[in-house]
């Protein structure tokens, strides 16, 4: 995973799952169609036109694969919905201060990156885009760094098998799978299991 | 053995497989399914040609989408009733167990997995859903997860997992009338803020703890994930097994005292090191309320609402800000006397019987305000039959509220149970988020206690004074 790109800016702490694909849109059964529904009830206003204020709607979102937001991005709901919906709008990392726990594993399972930065790195980041929106970095998941316009490489944690996983295209369960054999020896030394048939 | 916590003899316990350089292979005992985050993980087993390994662990029942009204009309909204069909459709292909919308033990999914005995201490429970936490009440390890991991834990029984730090939250003392477990939860979070516990899980210990009820235990462990963990444990004792003996699906006769033996070897042991601890006095909170748009922001009631710029932080400052301008509220006063439109009493942290004999108890021969609209909705339906069986509907009807059929609701308003753009409700759900309860609502968060105060007053009230 290695690819150049602008940067849209959402400087807002905390934002949830609930602001990121609202709860009514979740009656789907198909992981299809989620993009236009991502930040629905920021982008859109009471008639459902865009509302030109919102970075999403700006002519800058439009082919940006890097989402710069505020610290604790993805708080709340369990809902894979939000990381299918920034992928299916284009994005394919996110850059904070810190991910809540559920939607950074969601995210790494569907290879959205979500890159930690420092708190230093992050306001400055956010301080560059806002002098200049044209701002492109590049993102390097084998080398774990976003390289800045100036040539300064900022380096990211990554959890190691993740990235194998990304990087090699890996697929989690299939590697559960073959466990079998361990699986198999666990279930034969449980004791006192449920049986939800009874 | 070193000592340690109850979250790492859960751990330890679960562990299938453990190679270098990737996350432990945990093994999950229970698995619960509802309608919402499991129709794309069936997909993906009958794209790979996978069955469900362990159908005897796994239960499903439909909560999130589904209508409050009456369970025999067909579903309104054909979105919802096709993901409700789906549901059943995949249970009867994969053959889990379903308790589906005319299933007299159907109910949100975190109050029928305790109420049917299934949750049990010492065991890893897991949904695809945050509020999983609930269940850490038993002296479980439960947790919400994706989708991609509800199809992990169908094809294979086990999910790959990082072990996450470890977090006391000791509350000492004992809570005055008219302060309830969903104080301290609401309090804690207001402490430590809705990021505090991320890759936490919490221990919540101490003699307030232990004086909870199982089902104040769970409304306070429901909301861990609001603090920003995974999970939320107490350790068992005798409150678990009385609450546990005679359910439909705990262990009886000898397996049930084998049981009781393994679960006594639960608890922390003295002298176990924790990542990290903080202390709550239960004798100094108040009733708690949310003012802002995360859990993290609440106060006590009887408190002045925090003035935006009086924070240093400017990106702190500027989400309170935003927070209070779509809340329609200032900063540096009060909210007791806010008007109120709507009050909601449900959803899985706070629609079990007690919470409802709860709100009985205040509304009992009275009278709600006209001007609120308040909607009752019980947890499962094995609740509703009890609170009818106890006359709480009569008490609800007769103060003018509103009885429905059990299911999420107006926490998670998919089902058409809403606020109106710029209504304010006072709910007993978990989240106060944007939106939440519909399009443009504004919720304050708070008990049943002080949710029914404020159905009576019209306005967010000191339920102590009407105590």
């Amino acid at each position: 995973m290695n690819f150049r790109s602008r940067l849209v800016p959402l400087p807002i702490n905390n934002v949830d799952t609930d602001q990121i694909i609202p709860a009514r849109f979740l009656k789907t059964i198909s992981k299809e169609g989620l993009d236009k529904q991502l930040f629905c009830d920021w982008r859109y206003d009471a008639e459902g036109h865009p509302k030109p204020d919102f970075i999403l709607n700006q002519p800058r979102a439009q082919g940006a694969h890097v989402l710069l937001a505020g610290d604790n991005f993805g708080c709340g709901s369990s809902r894979e919905h939000a990381p299918w919906a920034l992928l299916q709008f284009g994005f394919r990392a996110v850059i904070s201060t810190s991910f809540a726990d559920i939607f950074k594993q969601n995210s790494l399972k569907n290879a959205l990156l979500p890159i930690v930065f420092p708190a230093g790195a992050h306001a400055a980041l956010f301080a560059l885009v806002e002098s200049d929106p044209d701002t492109e970095v590049t993102v390097d998941l084998a080398a774990q760094t976003v390289t800045l316009p100036d040539g300064r490489a900022v380096t990211f944690p990554v959890d190691p098998f993740s990235k194998h996983c990304m990087l090699e295209g890996v697929d989690e369960l299939g590697y559960i799978l073959k466990n079998e054999a361990a699986i198999r020896s666990f279930e034969a030394q449980r004791v006192g299991s449920i049986d939800t048939a009874a | 053995m070193n000592p340690r916590t109850i979250i790492e003899k859960l751990w330890d316990a679960h562990v299938v497989h453990e190679q270098a350089g990737a996350p432990t292979l945990l093994y999950i005992d229970l698995h619960l399914v509802h309608e919402v985050t499991s129709p794309q993980a069936f997909q993906g087993l009958r794209e790979r040609g996978l069955k469900v390994r362990r159908p005897d662990l796994t239960v499903a029942t439909t909560d999130h989408s589904i209508p409050t009204t009456d369970p025999a009309l067909p579903i309104l909204d054909k979105i919802a009733a096709r993901q409700v069909e789906q549901l059943e459709t995949n249970c009867r292909d994969f053959g889990i167990r379903c308790y589906g919308m005319r299933s007299a033990r159907r109910g949100i999914v975190h109050v029928i997995g305790p109420e049917l005995g299934l949750t049990q201490p010492g065991m890893t429970v897991v949904c695809g859903d945050s509020h999983t936490a609930t269940h850490g009440a038993f002296g479980a390890l439960a947790f919400g997860i994706g989708t991609t991991e509800v199809e992990h834990v169908l094809a294979t029984q086990c999910l790959l997992q990082r072990r996450s730090k470890t977090f006391q939250v000791r509350v000492e003392g004992g809570l005055r009338p008219g302060v309830t477990a969903k104080d301290i939860i609401l309090a804690l979070i207001s402490q430590i803020g809705v990021s505090g516990g991320t890759a936490s899980i919490f221990e919540y210990c101490g003699p307030a703890i232990r004086a909870l009820s199982m089902e104040q235990r769970m409304t306070v462990c429901n909301m861990s994930i609001e603090g920003g963990a995974r999970a939320g444990m107490v350790a068992p004792d005798e409150v678990t097994f009385e609450y546990l003996a005679g359910r439909p699906h705990a262990p009886k006769g000898a397996d049930w005292d084998s049981a009781v033996a393994r679960w006594k070897q639960l608890p922390t042991d003295d002298g176990a090191a924790y990542d990290r601890s903080l202390t709550i006095d239960a004798d100094r909170l108040e009733p708690m309320i949310t003012y802002g748009t995360n859990p993290g922001m609440g106060m006590a009631v009887t408190a002045a609402v925090p003035d935006p710029y009086a924070v240093a932080d400017l990106a702190q400052r500027d989400s309170m800000v935003k927070a209070l301008a779509y809340m329609g509220i200032e900063g540096g006063k009060p909210l007791l006397g806010h008007p109120v439109n709507v009050v909601f009493i449900g959803s899985c942290t706070n629609s079990r019987i007690s919470d409802l004999r709860s709100a009985a108890s205040l509304l009992k021969g009275r009278k709600v305000n006209p001007s609120v609209r308040v909607m009752v909705v019980p947890g499962s339906q094995q609740v509703k039959l009890q609170a009818e069986a106890e006359g709480l509907p009569e008490i609800f009807r007769a103060a003018g509220c509103d009885w429905r059929e059990s299911g999420c609701s107006m926490c998670i308003a998919m089902n058409g149970d809403q606020l109106q753009p710029g209504e304010y409700s006072v709910s007993t759900s978990n989240r106060n988020f944007e939106g939440r309860q519909g399009k443009g609502g504004r919720t304050f968060l708070a008990s049943p206690l002080t949710a029914a105060a404020a159905a009576l007053t019209g306005v967010v009230s000191d339920v102590r004074t009407l105590l």
